[in-house]
């Protein structure tokens, strides 16, 4: 029983942080391609 | 004003499992997310100026984010009172699957997130009034009047008509008379929405020691008022037709929906006795969910189909 207790804690702890990662990585992507919308084709318009 | 003290339980302590995603989904009131997230997305689109469909998606979220983070601090302040109700009595902090601290971090991780996400990207009009909603619905209405005024969800009530004005201001970054139309709407409809909820929940409120108007004025009272807000929610309902940016379609569901809304207003007003009494007021409650989407929606099939005027 606390054996069960301990894996579904666990369980739902990964779960929690696997939500957490994937929240962070959306939120990055989101910053990214808001940046390139934002910018256009001036994104490429610096000198190399 | 009467001053009900709470006579809430003391919660029972969190259990050790830990919330599942689902509690802290449920912790977000999708359902009212969904309503928030649609009106704004209206008030979006019936703006004069577009969006990137990118950005506007974005705005959308961020919007949503916002509305979850005002539920999450919601059910974190009201757990007591949660607890008490059948209502809400399942929600993720009475039954013990999340701490109140929990709530608390992650509401205010959401809804800081969520303005700042709104300010940086679209523009800071927007993440304002997000923020002005996030802290009147939490602070104003869920801290301030909820627990101490029959008159809380008609002050509160604005809150919730925030969306659509925040949804034109990403798109237009400014406030305009449309916008403000779209609010009105939403916080003429709110009191006897929600009313007609507490006419057929008043012992729910009650034994919480919520002062919703039921229980402090009496039923017959919050009768009278669901048919006055109604009377005062159906002429603004039609109002975006006169306005212009409501078309003949609008014009001729906004009537045909108002007059079913407050015919249902009035039979709560005749039927005062017995399961009728209730079952008339849930149906006034369900209509009016369905009279706000309708309303809404129809703006947006016109819009799309090009048959109003520009906002």
């Amino acid at each position: 029983m606390v054996h069960n207790e301990q894996q579904e804690r666990d369980r739902r702890r990964r779960a929690r942080s696997i939500a957490i990662a994937l929240a962070l990585v959306a939120l990055v992507v989101m910053f990214y391609v808001a940046t390139i919308v934002r910018l256009g084709g001036n994104v490429f318009n610096r000198p190399i | 004003m009467a001053d009900i003290g709470v006579q809430a339980s003391p919660l029972r302590p969190a259990q050790t499992m830990g919330g599942s995603i689902g509690d802290f989904i449920a912790l977000m009131k999708p359902r009212v997310m969904s309503l928030v997230v649609f009106t704004a997305l209206v008030g979006m689109v019936l703006a004069p100026d577009q969006l990137h469909p990118v950005l506007a998606v974005i705005a959308l979220v961020c919007i949503a984010v916002g509305a979850g983070a005002s539920g999450a601090l919601n059910m974190w302040y009201d757990a007591d009172i949660d607890a008490c109700m059948q209502r809400t009595a399942s929600r993720p902090i009475p039954r013990g699957h999340v701490t109140p601290d929990e709530a608390l971090t992650f509401g205010m991780i959401l809804a800081i997130g969520s303005v700042l996400t709104l300010g940086l990207i679209i523009n800071w009009l927007a993440g304002a009034l997000l923020a002005g909603t996030i802290v009147f619905y939490v602070l104003v209405y869920t801290m301030w009047l909820k627990r101490r005024t029959p008159q809380n969800i008609v002050i509160g009530g604005a809150a919730g008509a925030f969306p659509p004005m925040i949804g034109w201001a990403a798109a237009t970054g400014s406030i305009s008379i449309e916008s403000i139309v779209l609010f009105l709407i939403i916080f003429m409809w709110t009191p006897p929405h929600f009313w007609a909820l507490a006419l057929y929940r008043a012992r729910d409120y009650e034994r919480a020691g919520v002062p919703m108007l039921p229980v402090v004025a009496g039923a017959d009272e919050t009768r009278k008022q669901i048919v006055i807000y109604s009377a005062l929610l159906v002429p603004l309902g039609i109002w975006p037709a006169f306005m212009g940016f409501g078309g003949p379609l609008y014009a001729l569901f906004s009537i045909m929906l108002g007059a079913i809304f407050l015919a249902l207003a009035i039979n709560v007003h005749a039927i005062r006795e017995g399961r009728e009494a209730d079952k008339a007021a849930k149906q006034l409650f369900g209509f009016s969910i369905l009279y706000l989407f309708g309303l809404f929606a129809t703006l947006l099939l016109e819009r799309s189909m090009g048959l109003a005027a520009g906002g």
